[in-house]
């Protein structure tokens, strides 16, 4: 599988947090319901606006709070990738074990603007900014988590090794 | 390089020697929590489980259900229970806030490595366990494979010096780290020094759990003697702990003089760097307090709550609501006499769950309204309408403010 990734850019700053995207009351709803809060404070309308392929670029201890599979939301709302300044480490995991790629790239935020295109390739931590030239190189993510990410995420993977029923998620 | 607590576990754990920062190892992990929340949003009823045995299951933040989805959840919860044979069901009637339940029924152990789908899962490192939240794809993959990974990060000490006065507790000495250092993103935290015999097991715990709320990965601290005293009234299992080899390499040694602290109260938003010292913040008129969470809701938290309010009563406008962590913490508070003089003072007791922790019911805040708690959490919208403000303290400074009807000292109404 191809790890190149490329899209139409929506920034957030620092410290967005897992309630800030998976609010509190919309853990009643099923996750495809869920997903239209996203950002509900922060950017309201955005879920509307977000469209099949595009990138979210953060600052700091990007995703800070719970366990929300917020990834799976972001995902349902076609987001293709995350770059951050810095992830916090539970939302990290959840992005790459619900098959969103999300690279930590120190520096991001400050280079990018809403609706500017991004290009990143998540095995070779390759990341540019289409419409600045703006580039960055960093460490690629190791096998161990683009073989998740190849999957589609844990759950796919899970399926796949029969733990799981078949045709779980994606 | 000698290693710190997390790096032994995580280690051990590993079957391997040794293992340094920004290495990654493969665990096997000792005991797994499923919450009742993922039975009921996006469940997926596996094929087969690694064991067992390896697994409880804690109703906690959504009973009894308030919504029809938290009802079929419960349902899914108790088939999945009975068709695998997990037999530490903690349903309810014997439930409670997973970490207050894992707690009481010494599932966490030293030594250990423990998971669940909660991000206060850290809460476990008071009892010298390498703890912390996983999402719920992931948890679902250790229960079906017993096993997961982690990067080893850099660890920050704390040293704890001198003595905890008795209005300082455990929420005033974690509002005081974050207030003065700020986030500890992708670092683990490990508490100790001399002054650590003057920090009960309570408050170990309110510090522990609340390193989420600086984005750490894990929290821990020693099994010394109060933590072994602690783990004798719950368990009878043996336990083999950890203590940081003499040259443990840390990002960071901070001492903190427990002796100097006073009670402190962060601003809405967030802790990190946003918590102060009482006496610089403003006496704000509150419409709701809140006593409760897997932080505060504890037994010596009640304790706490019911000696300020005792023949005192709640200020006019005033919501009081009080939220035993688990129905362990209900029974010896009822017996002991705490929720007498908590209702008696005007408060209202609820059941326990996560309830207005997380803004999901028994106690949703409004628009423009004003809550001081002593839960985990202060973000915008946390605990109902993002209109709302929210502080964040102490049981102790909460039930003080509930009876003054402003963020008030505690030491201004000692009991
Ligand atoms: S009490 Fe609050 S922080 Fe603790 S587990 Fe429940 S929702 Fe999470």
């Amino acid at each position: 599988m191809t790890t190149e990734i490329e899209g139409r850019v929506w920034v957030v700053d620092d410290s967005v947090n897992t309630d800030a995207m998976y609010p509190g009351f919309a853990m009643k709803l099923s996750h495809e319901e869920a997903a239209r809060h996203v950002f509900y404070e922060l950017r309201p309308g955005w879920t509307e606006q977000v469209r099949e392929g595009d990138i979210v670029v953060a600052g700091n201890n990007f995703g800070v709070g719970s366990s929300r599979p917020v990834a799976r939301l972001l995902r349902i709302l076609g987001v293709r990738a995350l770059l951050a300044n810095e992830f916090n480490s539970l939302f990290y995991r959840n992005c790459i074990n619900y098959g969103l790629p999300a690279l930590t790239v120190p520096g991001v935020r400050a280079a990018f603007n809403d609706g500017e295109r991004a290009r990143l390739d998540i095995g070779t931590g390759q990341v540019e900014n289409l419409d600045t030239g703006a580039h960055f190189s960093v460490p690629g993510l190791p096998a161990m988590l683009t073989g998740i990410l190849d999957a589609g995420g844990l759950i796919p993977r899970l399926s796949r090794d029969g733990y799981l029923p078949s045709g779980a998620y994606e | 390089m000698g290693m710190t607590m997390i790096d032994k576990i995580l280690a051990r754990a590993g079957g391997i020697e040794r293992v340094a920062v920004g290495e990654t190892v493969v665990v096997d992990v000792d005991l797994t929590v499923l919450i009742d929340l993922q039975f009921a949003t996006g469940w997926i009823e596996p094929v087969k489980i690694a064991d067992p045995d390896k697994l409880a299951i804690v109703m906690d933040h959504a009973v009894p259900a308030p919504t029809l989805q938290d009802a079929a959840g419960g349902t899914a919860a108790r088939r999945f229970a009975d068709r695998f044979g997990v037999t530490r069901f903690y349903d309810i009637g014997r439930h409670g806030i997973c970490h207050q339940v894992i707690a009481e029924n010494g599932l966490a152990l030293p030594g250990q490595v423990l998971a669940c789908t909660d991000s206060h899962t850290c809460a476990a490192g008071a009892y010298n366990t390498a703890a912390r939240g996983l999402g719920i794809a992931e948890v679902l993959s250790v229960m079906c494979t017993g096993k997961t990974w982690f990067t080893i990060a850099p660890t920050i000490r704390y040293e704890f010096s001198g003595e905890k006065p008795r209005h300082v507790s455990g929420k005033d000495i974690f509002l005081h780290i974050a207030g003065t250092y700020g986030d500890a993103t992708n670092h683990n935290l490990e508490y100790g020094g001399p002054g650590l015999a003057s920090v009960p097991m309570n408050d170990r715990r309110t510090i522990a759990t609340q390193g989420a709320e600086i984005s750490a990965d894990f929290s821990i601290f020693g099994a010394d003697e109060t933590c072994r005293e602690f783990l004798a009234t719950v368990t009878s299992e043996p336990f083999d702990p950890v203590e940081p080899d003499p040259g443990a390499e840390y990002a960071a040694v901070r001492e903190i003089d427990l002796g100097s602290l006073v009670p402190y109260v962060a601003r809405p938003g967030t802790v990190s760097s946003n918590a102060f010292p009482i006496t610089e913040v403003e006496r704000r008129t509150v419409d709701q307090c809140f006593i409760g969470s897997c932080a505060n809701g504890q037994l010596d938290d009640l304790r706490i709550a019911a000696e300020v309010l005792r023949g005192k009563q709640v200020a006019d406008g005033v919501r009081l609501i009080v939220t035993p962590a688990s129905q362990g913490v209900y029974r010896d508070a009822m017996r002991l006499g705490y929720l007498g003089d908590i209702v008696d003072a005007g408060g209202v007791v609820t059941n326990s769950t996560c309830g207005a922790c997380f803004g999901y019911h028994m106690g949703v805040v409004g628009p423009g309204e004003v809550c001081l708690t002593s839960s985990t959490r202060n973000f915008t919208g946390r605990m109902g309408s993002p209109q709302a403000e929210i502080y964040m303290a102490s049981p102790a400074t909460v039930a003080a403010s509930a009876v003054a009807g402003v963020i008030t000292d505690p030491r201004a109404v000692a009991a």
